[in-house]
């Protein structure tokens, strides 16, 4: 039995928090909450590219550092500790993972290389109203190279160099990519829950893309795709969850009322408790979906959906306790509880709420059983 | 990151797997119901243990000096798993080797461990823990079975309760008051007790669930050799905390169907598709697996020869819990037929309407959810303790309710 990340990956992590607690501090996610015109932490940006992070799991014939998926989940849940006011979830998770899924050679080629350095950032377009985009019934179309319709909100939508897009192509649904640098498309900043991450409208006019992947083939690719995505979002959303516990413990044992801390309070003890034990039940649920992705294994389906959903319950939770916990003061724009409460919301839908994640997972076990 | 055994662990396993096909059958070779109980079922067990003890197999990790086999907790880890594959009669000895004998092996003298521990491991003398009482569950440091020293003796009188198999045990240890003008926690010792003594007498608890497994247990003038004293007059708490450390390595599943079950149940019901069943069955396979995986991370660490962290304690707050709510929601499911209990007639032998009536036990058994949360509150997280108003005062001007 060996259920764990080896002695390599703790270091990496060590690494990771320490340059993390000093580099994103919550006064970097404040900058970027506060001021309208600053969509993202660009030197936390160009730092965290120069420590080869972006490329950790590409290949190093594409100009990455050819780790493997499970130091990619290491930093994931470093990155979802501090709320890092970066674009690389959709970068790395979203586009990287998407080219090295359903790329050709010349895509991998042009884009991997200078994603890895720092050069493209990514995004991934599905969302065009309210609800799950529905691959059947698809207002944004790819038809003869060009690309029209609107996509909204598009997370990093406003910063992103390369979109991939999910377009209704003939009678089907296609994964198209689009360079948003090369002109052609409309970008209209939206606000959300999450001003920390920058998010945009993207209307498209004939712009032109290239498909990824077989015509037809986006529904089948995007499920594939957003398996991996979930495992690594569930990572980013495990760091989150755990940092609320240790705020909100640590504000239990400060915090006097009645003539001694609040935390000596069942109401509050077996809060946190439960905290913990969802914690747990969503640590071990992503170290399976982190194995899973590491080890190409059958069960990736069930992995990947058990992972997500026990990580977005466990944040959820976390992070609305934590500004309970802290009563008046969790409810002011100066204590960080907030932040975290925004991102949960931010990780736990924007590539499929946990509804239609227990909907998947009831469908591989469904699938696993009849086979 | 992988699930594999090491080459030692699946020698090992190769090893124990090849003992248990040699001497019982596997799982499910057997019908439920046709499985035997009560006398047949104890002269099969003992003869079991006693096969095991013979060949090392009994207490994996006790040093072989005593009857073990002087392995690793993750050898133990591994027989367990294998064990549970076969139709092994285990069960009566579980709490006697987990529990009290190794406490009587940290407390007690030479002449305790010459006399019981070989005895109790081939499965010949049967334990019992006496700690709980009426009016001492949760707070089992306020038990009130008192002994008095008498000559060289001390003299028991009181009642225990909720005593598993004190009907069937050969001895006990036993958590009685022996200084009343103490605070609580430090009035009490621990003694062996011999539950053939003509003042010992258990008698079943009729339990909400309708069987008689549990027992309460009365002490009327039995007299206890000082010599059948474990740890120090006065230091019996220090001695149970041994004992209930023991215990919480042990409790974690709640036996009876889970997410699977109600599932297979579903689909031949024709109710899978229901959206809002759909929902509750995913959270319900995200937990239990959250827990089997947690124990896959605790047996990573006794793999390495490390030891695990707090994280196991999550176990049965899920698993009990959960167990109830899947017997309601089968139960619901089955509508005003769901109150039915014939395991003749109903759906999957009643086992939901049989596991309904136990759940609300287990939530309470070996911890309440409650206490459970304290300790994961305290011990894990570093929360203060409750407000204690009971601890310095002398036990005999508490308030009792």
């Amino acid at each position: 039995m060996n259920f764990d990340f080896s002695e390599d990956q703790k270091f990496l992590r060590d690494e990771a928090r320490k340059f993390l607690t000093a580099q994103c501090p919550s006064t970097a996610v404040r900058a970027v909450l506060d001021a309208e015109d600053i969509t993202h932490d660009a030197k936390l940006w160009s730092q965290i590219g120069e420590m080869g992070w972006l490329g950790a799991a590409i290949p190093e014939e594409h100009g990455g550092l050819g780790l493997g998926m499970l130091e990619l989940c290491v930093i994931a849940e470093e990155l979802g500790r501090v709320l890092a006011p970066v674009p690389f979830s959709s970068t790395v998770y979203m586009l990287a993972e998407t080219l090295k899924l359903a790329g050709s050679e010349g895509q991998k080629a042009a884009l991997l290389p200078k994603l890895a350095s720092g050069e493209v950032i990514g995004a991934l377009a599905l969302s065009e109203g309210p609800g799950e985009p529905d691959p059947a019934s698809l207002s944004v179309r790819f038809e003869g190279g060009k690309l029209t319709g609107t996509k909204i909100p598009v997370t990093d939508g406003d910063i992103a160099s390369h979109a991939v897009v999910l377009a209704a192509e003939g009678s089907g649904a296609s994964l198209v990519l689009v360079d948003l640098n090369a002109g052609g498309v409309v970008r209209n900043p939206v606000k959300t829950l999450d001003p920390t991450r920058s998010h945009a409208e993207l209307v498209f006019d004939g712009t032109p893309a290239e498909r990824l992947g077989e015509a037809g083939a986006g529904a089948g690719l995007l499920g594939q795709l957003l398996d991996r995505v979930a495992v690594l979002l569930a990572f980013e959303q495990l760091g989150g969850a755990s940092r609320c516990l240790e705020m909100a413990t640590d504000y239990a044992k400060e915090r006097y009322a009645f003539g001694r801390p609040i935390g000596g309070n069942q109401a509050i003890k077996h809060k946190l408790a439960e905290m913990y034990v969802k914690n747990e039940v969503a640590r071990s649920n992503c170290f399976y979906g982190a194995w899973a992705l590491s080890s190409d294994a059958p069960e990736m389906p069930e992995a990947a959906a058990a992972a997500r959903l026990a990580a977005s319950e466990a944040y959820w939770f976390a992070a609305k306790e934590n500004i309970q916990t802290h009563g008046g003061m969790g409810f002011t724009w100066e204590v960080d509880a907030h932040l975290y409460y925004r991102r949960a919301k931010l990780l736990a839908v924007q590539a499929g709420a946990p509804k239609v994640w227990k909907e998947k997972l009831i469908r591989a076990l469904e699938t696993k059983n009849a086979a | 990151m992988d699930f594999n055994d090491t080459p030692e662990e699946a020698a090992f396993r190769t090893e124990a797997r090849a003992f248990l096909e040699k001497h019982l059958e596997p799982k499910g070779a057997k019908p439920l119901r046709q499985r035997i109980s009560g006398e047949a079922f104890m002269r099969e067990a003992k003869a079991w243990q006693k096969i095991k003890a013979e060949n090392g197999f009994a207490q994996i990790t006790w040093p072989k000096e005593i009857g073990g086999r002087g392995g690793t907790p993750m050898q133990q880890v591994i027989w367990n798993q294998e064990e549970s594959q076969f139709d092994a009669p285990t069960g009566p000895f579980a709490i006697g080797l987990g529990m009290c004998v190794p406490t009587v092996i940290a407390f007690g003298s030479d002449a305790h461990k010459k006399r019981y521990v070989r005895p109790a491991l081939t499965g010949e003398e049967i334990w019992c823990q006496l700690f709980s009482e009426p009016a001492a569950g949760s707070d089992v440091a306020g038990v009130k079975t008192r002994a008095v020293r008498n000559g060289d003796d001390w003299v028991i009188n009181g009642q225990k309760v909720w005593t598993t198999g004190a009907h069937f045990s050969d001895f006990g240890i036993v958590l009685c008051r022996t200084d009343p003008k103490q605070p609580k926690h430090k009035g009490l010792t621990m003694f062996i007790v011999n539950m053939k003594d003509p003042g010992v007498e258990a008698r079943p608890i009729h339990q909400a669930s309708g069987g008689r497994e549990f027992n309460e247990v009365y002490f009327s003038d039995v007299r206890i050799p000082d010599s059948d004293r474990l740890g120090e007059v006065g230091a019996g708490w220090k001695v149970a905390l041994v004992t209930l450390m023991n215990e919480r390595l042990a409790v974690g599943g709640s036996p009876g169907p889970d997410w699977a079950e109600i599932m297979d149940y579903a689909r031949k019901a024709g109710t899978l598709g229901d959206t809002a069943f759909r929902e509750k069955l995913a959270d319900w396979y995200v937990a239990a697996q959250g827990y089997k995986l947690t124990k896959f991370r605790s047996q990573t660490a006794l793999s390495r020869g490390e030891t695990p962290g707090p994280e196991n304690s999550i176990g049965k707050i899920i698993t009990a819990n959960q167990l109830q709510d899947i017997c309601n929601e089968a139960i619901e499911m089955q509508g005003h037929y769901g109150l039915m209990v014939d395991e003749d007639t109903m759906p999957a032998d009643a086992l939901f309407q049989r596991s309904f009536m136990w759940a609300p036990g287990l939530r309470i058994a070996g911890g309440t959810d409650e206490i459970l949360k304290n300790i994961i509150a305290e011990r894990v997280l570093g929360l203060p303790q409750d407000v204690r108003v009971d601890k310095s005062v002398p036990f005999d001007e508490l308030k009792q309710g």
